[in-house]
């Protein structure tokens, strides 16, 4: 896909990328000295140069995340900040574009990683910073008729109260006022000037219907191979069952086949990386949850791992304990578990097999879930891990008492209850679904090289996860970065090699299979860290010291690879909170191959292609 | 042969649908007569199928650690020294860690010395904003706010119910022993007595003791506890015994601003009669 007369691919250390950077560009290539930074700042005319460098020549051919941060009132600009990474493992290259806050622009690196585009869309949306080059920089999350760009600092949204919790008016002149009555909607919300709200009402013309997609596709006859064909936009969403959610794809149609297809995605959006802001760090665990609401215990690790980076470069930072790790990897595993049995249930509901299967395949997750509510009290909005360690041990025992409330009564040990999950259950269950739907006639025929995404596509789409796995790349953040107690454990990156559905449904049995290998792993671990302690900070602290700096926290999701981009401004006399939060969702990512991946393809196809993606929208939207 | 797989398939399917039944016919029909606790396999180890929980009829069980929206723990009716005390501080810790910055509070003062006290005048939350995380539970130094289990808020009003005020929110510590005795145990030992962290400290300055912890999961038994420590005890041998602290959770300590409040008083009596009632039963049906 490039030219061919490239330079062999370095493969040296961090440090020698960016000597080789500095040396190729020593005007515009400059360490980034800030205290607690890492990597390059590179100026702006050169970017994509370097961009390129460090693909082709240097080997970091995976851009993982693209994302702004706005410094105002500390040094006054506008940050681009990418992370790149090998696909054979290894740390990260972090190189920024800064930009004056005003007029912000920056080169579009789309040329190079076709990947950022949601990103770039997303970061001219929420920060507006524009980017040069870029064929469709519109917004993204926000609508059209949205006024300000809500992540800048000096943006406040409707309901604002304080720049930061906690709030003043609580304590201890605690004096309740409901949101609404204060700010009361209609009168608190602005809109462009340039927006003419009578344009937007639907007067319901079959044209309007079609100029509104924004596509500049008309209705209109055109020939192909001598059959007179109407070429056909067709919505499929946002209010539709295939989409797993409030997701929209507007699909330009010949016939049948697919000639373009465009995600719309906002609907959920609720400026989640603003409220990170606003809050104080420990105040977003409970918001991580809420991302990719199916598997939240991974979330929080995510969230957790990046913040204790940040905090071991302070003075009183102990690292979790080995139970606690061994806890943090029971729950994560136990969460991808519960996603991939999801995601092949929803895959086969979106095939039309309408909810049996889903009901088969959901049935095992009910027990996981049990046990995550009696051991964090919630079944899917976990709260369960903490900087430094996890909330409480395990209980003793799976415990319901009889009381005013709750009629049922039961009791059973934990270490049998997961014994018997782990090495009974949950086999039998991946084995019952390998039989009832590999050999499938009816599922073979439907997935079998179809949604065909070949491997450099996938890497240049910054895809992750199953979807870049079964498109042959064998990249797993277990194994590339490891974190927790991943070295000492035994498994494989599952791969596969066709990139089609049917290679993603398998690749999900495979990943589940290992997750079970993992689990099993474990269980004595388990057993033999009992009455260590699980959290290695001062409990009563509520409202750490994070040190000055910038962390970025990634972990294998479930559903490809999710990462927090934490920095911290450090106010030593204030309450402390994030100065940026960003999550890199990989539901938003991997969207970006969608269109790519439908192309030819049966308006069908792309409800099935689209579940093998496995997205949840409270991530993609955020 | 054509139509194998079809077989097969619906083979699946039969078998699936008869398991769905399995843990009705194990009880062959107890699922609607006799005890509700002969239930205790219904989520357990072993269980197959895909059942079918008839709520409201039967609920599902929740175990110790669930969380729900907040309640703030307050000493029984019958508590010997202080009935319907306060253990919440005032503090803020739990409006100052709440994420969604749910909880409203409003310190006690002193009427003549304006000084703080350690009694919260008022204490709201509110449940649409109120997530569910945990957290006040988590660092309150005092045990004074804790997660619920009665998760059935649903109301036609939210403006008028959603708002829970501190005489809404209060709830015995019986209650709390009874939906989580081992936390409840957990935390007692930690204090090292049974008694109010603060009570502990003031009876050691007094220069006595508080109630030592015992391991115990029966409310009436931690109140006998208490009533055999009080500095005078009441005269009444089969109090202990005989009731199981179904405790008003306003008696006594609700502002007057709140006492004054008809309808909210007639809402209360109304639940802690029904709750009673419930209780009774339960006892009745041989616990």
């Amino acid at each position: 896909m490039t030219d061919q007369t490239l330079a062999p691919v370095q493969t040296g250390t961090i440090e020698n990328a960016i000597e080789f950077l500095k040396a190729r560009y020593p005007d515009s290539v400059k360490d980034d000295t800030r205290s607690g930074y890492s990597g390059v700042v590179v100026s702006k005319s050169q970017l994509v140069d370097v961009a390129r460098t460090l693909r082709d020549e240097l080997g970091f051919d995976y851009l993982s995340s693209a994302t702004a941060v706005d410094y105002l009132g500390v040094s006054d600009h506008m940050e681009m900040v990418y992370h790149a990474y090998r696909t054979s493992g290894g740390p990260p290259l972090v190189f920024k574009a800064q930009t004056e806050r005003s007029n912000a622009e920056v080169p579009s690196l789309i040329d190079v990683w076709p990947g950022v585009d949601f990103q770039e869309r997303e970061a001219w949306d929420l920060f507006g910073i524009r980017f040069a080059g870029h064929p469709n920089l519109k917004r993204i999350l926000m609508w059209d008729g949205f006024e300000g760009h809500p992540m800048r600092k000096d943006w406040r949204e409707a309901y604002y109260e304080e720049d930061q919790k906690p709030f003043e008016s609580r304590w201890p002149r605690g004096y309740i006022r409901r949101a609404e009555e204060l700010n009361v909607y209609g009168r608190n919300v602005r809109y462009p000037d340039d927006l003419d709200l009578g344009a937007l009402k639907d007067d319901s013309a079959e044209e309007s219907l079609y100029s509104g997609m924004g596509l500049g596709v008309d209705v209109s006859a055109y020939e192909t191979e001598g059959i007179k064909t109407d070429k056909l936009v067709v919505n499929l969403g946002p209010h539709h069952p295939s989409t797993h959610g409030v997701f929209r794809m507007v699909v330009t149609l010949d016939g049948e086949t697919v000639l373009s297809l465009e995600p719309v995605m906002g609907y959920l959006h609720r400026n989640h990386e603003k409220i990170g802001e606003r809050n104080a760090w420990l105040h977003n665990m409970p918001f991580t949850d809420r991302l990719d609401y199916i598997s939240s215990m991974s979330n929080n690790l995510g969230y957790a791992l990046a913040v204790e980076d940040l905090l071991a470069s302070g003075a009183r930072y102990a690292p979790p304990s080995y139970r606690a790790e061994a806890i943090r990897v029971l729950m994560v595993e136990l969460t991808r578990i519960v996603n991939h049995f999801w995601a092949i249930g929803f895959l086969l509901n979106d095939l039309g097999a309408f909810f049996t299967p889903a009901l088969y395949a959901i049935a095992e997750r009910e027990k996981i879930l049990d046990f995550f509510e009696a051991t964090a009290g919630s079944r899917m909005m976990c709260n369960y891990m903490r900087f430094q360690g996890v909330a409480k041990d395990l209980p003793e025992r799976i415990r319901s008492t009889a009381n005013l409330l709750n009629d049922r009564v039961r009791d059973f040990n934990t270490m049998d209850y997961l014994t018997e999950m782990i090495t009974e259950r949950l086999p039998r269950a991946i084995d019952d679904l390998d039989r009832y739907l590999t050999d499938s006639e009816i599922v073979k025929s439907r997935t079998i090289g179809v949604g065909y995404l070949p491997p450099e596509m996938a890497i240049a789409y910054s895809t992750a996860g199953p979807l870049l796995r079964a498109s042959g790349i064998p990249y797993d953040v277990r194994r590339a970065e490891p974190y927790s107690i991943y070295p000492d454990l035994d498994f494989d990156v599952a791969v596969r090699y066709n990139g089609d559905i049917y290679d993603r449904y398998l690749i999900r049995l495979d990943e589940m299979r290992e997750s079970v290998r993992i689990l099993k792993q474990v269980l004595p671990r388990l057993e033999k860290s009992q009455g260590e302690s699980i959290f290695s900070g001062n409990k009563a602290i509520y409202m750490p010291r994070v040190p000055v700096g910038e962390a970025y926290g990634r972990v294998e999701n479930p559903k490809g690879e999710l990462g927090y981009y934490v920095v911290s401004e450090g106010d030593p006399k204030g309450p402390q909170n994030p100065w940026r939060y960003h999550v890199r969702a990989p539901s938003f990512i991997n969207l970006t191959a969608l269109g790519a991946m439908c192309k030819g393809h049966k308006v069908a196809d792309v409800v099935a292609i689209l579940g093998s993606i496995d997205i949840v929208l409270g991530e993609t939207d955020r | 042969m054509y139509g194998m797989g079809i077989l097969k398939g619906l083979g699946v399917t039969i078998r699936h649908f008869f398991e769905s039944y399995a843990e009705d016919i194990r009880y062959s029909g107890r699922r609607y007569f006799g005890a509700k606790s002969d239930f205790s396999e219904r989520q357990g180890i072993d269980t197959r199928g895909v059942y079918t929980v008839q709520y409201p009829e039967e609920k599902i069980a929740v175990p110790e650690r669930f969380r729900f929206v907040p309640f703030l723990v307050v000493n029984d009716a019958d508590h010997p020294e202080a009935p319907g005390e306060d253990w919440c501080t005032s503090c803020g810790i739990c409006s100052k860690v709440c994420p969604p910055q749910c909880i409203w509070i409003v310190r006690g003062e002193d009427p003549v010395t304006k000084r703080p006290i350690p009694q919260p005048e008022a204490f709201y939350i509110d449940t649409d904003i109120c997530m569910n995380c945990g957290y006040c539970a988590e660092f309150c130094p005092f045990d004074a706010i804790k997660m619920d289990h009665d998760y059935e808020l649903a109301s036609y009003d939210r403006t008028t119910y959603h708002i829970h005020d501190k005489a809404r929110l209060s709830k015995p510590f019986s209650y709390w022993m009874s939906i989580a005795p081992t936390t409840a145990n957990e935390e007692a030992r930690d204090r090292g007595s049974w008694e109010h962290s603060d009570v502990v400290k003031e009876k050691k300055k007094a220069g006595g003791a508080a109630v030592a912890y015992t391991p115990t999961e029966s409310p009436a038994e931690v109140l006998a506890l208490l009533k055999a420590n009080a500095p005078k005890p009441e005269p009444e041998p089969e109090a202990a015994a005989a009731s199981t602290a179904v405790a008003s959770p306003v008696a006594g300590e609700a502002p007057a601003a709140e006492a004054a409040d008809g309808e909210k008083a007639a809402r209360l009596a109304k639940r802690e009669a029904a709750l009673a009632r419930k209780r009774a039963a339960k006892e009745q049906s041989g616990e």
